[in-house]
């Protein structure tokens, strides 16, 4: 592998690097690094991420600017395979070799929204009337609805009036913290993207 | 996946069938290339269209949507007619010698036990014969008329080349070529890959096509080895995952199914679970159930799970029936749902029956949207022209929309197909107020816990006693949950044999689930993922990418469950001595005192082979089943069913059977029923699938992705489009007895008309990428078109087989459809 790229230059020499097994060192980086694009990409943080759409899993390397510390906000401007991941080993197909503009899309939702009944439109609203709102829907419905026993009887403690799907792309983390406590409310009308 | 992604490399012939890995999965078909490039390998792709996957393969061949288990069955009949199996593999490490009852019986489509009026089957004769010792009864020469190996062949006897031709439309000279190709693996040292995805899991029949690629597997010695396996190529990033957690109507995590309504005694509950072996000597590793299930129950509700409450046991809701997305979208167009979340998920357009599913949405009292994206779901009460077409005045359901952040700007795991969880960091700050799944999940409960407390309400104590022990309550971190699902040791854990031996610390990580126990000493909320972050940290954070023995077993990568295992039933790959069958490419070994290798063994490290344990330790046979007993629905073999919209209209293999003719235990509720269409109206079979440029419902907001492919199309072959006088680009009108939608005409020769039981019957496929928002043009949601009619087993929705009629739009005005 004489003809090391600038990206291979980078990942070894840059931060966030520890751990693998690709020797690469010792072979010097070939005239791409004299452009402009690698000068940013030299001062940018690097971050190692997972495509989110198909099971593939490609490994992603993540530049962002802005470098970590408080009050600056890193903002993410290239997104490139991980050449160190033994399952994409660097490549991404049409739709991981577009991720940044999904971070970027202009779809992207940036605050709470309400719609209320009958209506055709949104209004803002905040995090904490958001959040006491669907509390507060979600007790109510809860205690008018909840069946602690079953017809003959027999303790059944559920909740069938309310339901939920989870996401495909969260983390395990998020679909962990969502099971338990979707769980201890007695919800059974639960489901997630496995068959879709 | 058994294997996973890099273990493709190791394969002789790779089986493409129900997935289009080349167009899906493009980064992981890479590996079928390098199959091919550096190990002979072979390529066959069976699907309705030529696709990118059939245009590097070396065999392709037609096949009429829905009709696998035609196709498989016959390919089960030659492997079993020619004597194509790898005998010891069969005898020793399947149920092929176990009895099955004399009362089991198949006739005309249906198996021994059928209840018509509640379309399901009294299950008790689809078992083994029990001697008095307790165990199987098994028939080691395979003699016995009613053992499974002969059994099967019987049943598989009617699946001829000719009737693959028939049913399938598959030439019978392409058939027997791949026959032969696929026969060829059953010698000890060629393995045989099957890599599948949703065009085997969205038909009413889909989960026994699974079981069928299974079977001929397991006749193959396939399983277990490198280069093998049965390939599951999961849709989203982290189903795999979710799944494995549990988010389903009826399952805890880890596989854990929920108590049913009758199961009010705990030790009868987890009797039934702690499966025992069935033959002597076997490890059926579901008897440490207890632990598994105790463990979760402390993670979540800590002290207050104690073996006086029998661990919360009544905290869990009990389930009369399944709960899954078509059940609750039914009964919420029923009326009987008010409240519903969708957390980064687009039901409107992911689920069957568009018209359905808004009529459902618009009974709910409220709809709470949780998403990075402007999804279609939560903008269903919009109107959108032509796309989507409501009076917002009329729908009197309240949304709230929360944002969301995406992947980059947050740290956690997902799990790829191959099992691998994998850690990622967050590289940049979400736009706005967004907040992460974690963020609103915590703090929603919190407020919840809050009004329960000072107010009371309906059986608060779950809620209230919830472990919640998380520093920052309203943002738990990622590493604090990630060690909660793999567990820890709540007290100081000594080893049974020898009280002073404190093997775990209290506090200490777990290392593994042989850890767990079930007197309340352990908490791990998810068992199979126990270890993940173990005593020595976080092991889905590695990133050793070395493969000492070239096989592609990056043992040091991140993690894999269980237990960083990277082939399942890795034991199946020696003989009954424990030498590698194949030792070229040997996973594991045992070398006389233990198992050691490329992998970590799945079987106990020093299991001497004379013991005769069998491989597959979590059945309780300790062999694999061909023979399903009771745990499939529609019956112990797969048999075939037409599709509940079928362009034939009977089932060609029991022609005199009305109840046969699709699934007879598939759930169909009588106003689906009724919106089924029949060939007389609707001619032509329908098949939806992705493009290369697009994933799902989502890159439609993206801009290179809306550049690249920006409009939606339907394709359809060059024989149709002569009948119907369409040429490529006229615009098109595609109606299912549901609904319509309209899209350009792309004419191909990929699609080619098939002969079926003497009749032209023509292929019509959807993508299914758009819809009314995002960057790429307006345009209608595919799932307008499909049934609301699911898998017996699983309810995945028949996406991949139903009826449609293709016209050609008179008058094709291009501003129609554009939002006004
Ligand atoms: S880059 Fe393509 S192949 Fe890789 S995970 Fe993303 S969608 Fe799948």
């Amino acid at each position: 592998m004489s003809d090391m790229t600038r990206r291979q230059f980078l990942a070894i020499t840059g931060s966030g690097l520890a751990g693998s097994s690709l020797a690469l060192l010792g072979f010097s980086p070939g005239p791409a690094l004299a452009e402009v694009r690698e000068f940013k990409l030299s001062r940018a943080t690097e971050t190692r991420n997972t495509c989110p759409y198909c099971s593939v899993s490609c490994g992603l390397l993540m530049y962002s600017l802005g470098d970590k510390s408080k009050n600056a906000t890193a903002s993410i401007f290239h997104i490139e395979g991980d050449p160190d991941h033994p399952v994409n080993r660097g490549t991404l197909c049409p739709k991981g070799a577009a991720l940044i503009d999904f971070i970027h899309s202009p779809s992207r939702l940036t605050h709470p929204e309400y719609r209320a009944s009958g209506s055709d439109r949104w209004q803002r609203i905040s995090w904490d009337e958001a959040l006491e709102r669907v509390a507060r829907l979600m007790k109510q419905d809860r205690d008018a609805n909840f069946i602690a026993k079953n017809a003959e009887g027999l303790t059944v403690n559920r909740w069938l009036t309310t339901g939920m799907l989870a996401a495909s792309a969260s983390s395990n983390e998020a679909g962990y913290i969502t099971h338990k406590v979707i769980r201890s409310l007695g919800v059974l009308a639960f489901d997630n993207q496995a068959r879709v | 996946m058994t294997n996973h992604w890099v273990d493709i490399k190791n394969a002789d012939l790779v089986l493409i069938m129900g997935g289009n890995a080349a167009e899906a999965h493009p980064c992981g078909f890479k590996w079928v290339t390098e199959a091919k490039a550096h190990n002979k390998a072979r390529l066959i792709v069976v699907d309705p269209r030529f696709n990118r996957s059939a245009s590097v393969a070396d065999v392709y061949a037609p096949i009429r949507a829905g009709t696998d288990i035609a196709f498989l069955g016959a390919v089960i009949n030659y492997l079993l007619t020619n004597d194509k199996i790898q005998r010891d593999y069969v005898t020793h490490y399947t149920d092929a010698s176990f009895i099955v009852k004399e009362e089991f019986a198949f006739q005309d489509g249906l198996y021994s036990g059928y209840d018509a009026d509640n379309r399901r089957y009294d299950k008790s004769s689809w078992d083994y014969e029990f001697g008095d010792d307790g165990f199987a009864r098994v028939d080691p020469t395979l003699a016995h008329p009613r053992c499974v190996l002969n059994l099967m062949k019987q049943h598989y006897s009617r699946y001829t080349p000719e009737m693959v031709e028939r049913v399938c439309g598959t030439p019978q000279q392409k058939f027997q070529q791949i026959c032969e190709m696929i026969a060829s693996t059953a010698t000890p040292t060629r393995a045989m890959t099957i890599m599948y995805a949703l065009g085997w899991t969205q038909h009413s029949i889909g989960s026994q096509m699974i079981r069928c690629g299974a079977m001929v597997q397991l006749l193959l010695g396939n399983i277990g080895v490198s280069g093998g396996g049965m390939n599951a190529l999961r849709g989203h990033s982290n189903i795999q995952g979710l799944t494995d957690l549990g988010l389903l109507s009826n399952t805890l995590t880890g596989y854990i199914t929920l108590p049913h309504d009758r199961e009010q005694d705990y030790e009868k509950y987890v009797a039934v679970r702690a499966f025992k072996p069935l033959r002597p000597n076997q490890v059926s590793y579901w008897q440490h159930f207890s632990k598994f299930f105790v463990s979760l129950q402390k993670a979540w509700w800590g002290d207050a799970a104690t073996a006086g409450n029998r661990w919360a046991y009544d905290y869990l809701p009990k389930i009369d029936k399944l709960y899954d997305m078509l059940q609750v979208f039914d009964l919420m167009e029923q009326g009987k749902i008010n409240g519903y979340l969708a957390q980064g998920f687009n039901p409107l357009a992911a689920a069957p029956n568009k018209a359905k599913m808004t009529a459902a949405l618009s009974n709910l009292k409220f709809l709470v949207i949780m998403d990075p994206l402007v999804t279609e779901t939560s903008e269903f009460w919009r109107n959108y022209g032509v796309h989507h077409d409501v009076d917002s005045s009329k729908i009197q359901t309240e949304v709230i929309r929360l944002p969301v952040t995406c992947f980059a700007e947050e740290d956690g795991t997902l799990v790829n197909s191959g099992r691998w969880l994998q850690w990622h960091w967050k590289g940049g700050e979400p736009p706005g107020e967004a907040r992460t799944d974690i963020e609103i999940m915590a703090e929603l409960f919190n407020r919840l816990r809050k009004l329960y407390q000072t107010e009371g309400g309906a059986f608060p104590d779950p809620i209230l006693n919830l472990s919640w022990p998380y520093i920052r309550p309203n943002s738990p971190t990622p590493e604090e949950l990630a060690k909660e699902y793999s567990g820890r040791a709540l007290t100081d854990l000594v080893d049974p044999k020898n009280p002073n031996n404190v093997v775990r610390k209290r506090d200490e990580q777990l290392a593994g689930f042989g850890e767990l126990r079930d007197d309340g000493s352990t908490a791990s909320g998810c068992w199979i993922f126990c270890g993940a972050w173990g005593p020595t940290g976080n092991l889905m954070a590695r990133r050793d990418n070395s493969d000492p023995t070239g096989i592609g077993q990056t043992l040091n990568w991140a993690w894999s469950w269980p237990a960083n295992r990277r082939v399942l039933y890795n034991r199946a790959s020696c003989d009954l001595d424990g030498k590698p069958f194949n030792p070229e490419r040997p996973l594991i070994r045992w070398n006389g005192k233990q198992w050691v290798g490329a992998d970590i063994p799945d079987f106990r490290i020093d299991d001497d082979p004379a013991a005769g344990v069998g491989p597959f330790i979590m059945n309780q046979e300790g062999v694999a089943r061909l023979f399903a007993r009771t745990n499939m629905a529609e019956g112990p073999f797969p048999e075939h069913y037409e599709p509940f919209e079928s362009p034939l209209g009977y089932n060609p293999l029991s022609r005199n059977e009305p109840r046969a003719v699709s699934n007879p235990a598939a759930r169909i509720f009588k106003a689906d029923r009724e919106a089924l269409g029949n060939v007389a109206q609707f001619p032509h079979v329908a098949t939806t699938y992705r493009l290369t440029e697009h994933f799902h419902y989502w890159t439609k907001h993206v801009r290179l992705n809306a550049i690249t492919q920006p409009e939606q199309f339907v394709e359809i072959g060059a024989a149709l489009a002569d009948e119907l006088g369409i040429a490529a680009g006229d615009r098109v009108r595609v109606s299912s007895n549901r609904g319509h939608i309209e899209a350009v005409a792309v004419v191909t020769k990929r699609i080619r008309a098939l002969n079926i039981d003497g009749k032209t019957v023509h292929t019509v496929g959807i993508p299914i990428h758009w819809g009314f928002t995002g960057l790429a043009r307006p345009g209608y949601l595919a799932n307008t078109l499909t049934p609301f009619v699911g898998d017996a087993n699983s309810q995945t929705p028949e996406f991949k087989a139903f009826l449609v009629k293709v016209e050609k739009v008179a008058d094709a005005s291009p501003a129609s459809g554009q939002k006004s």
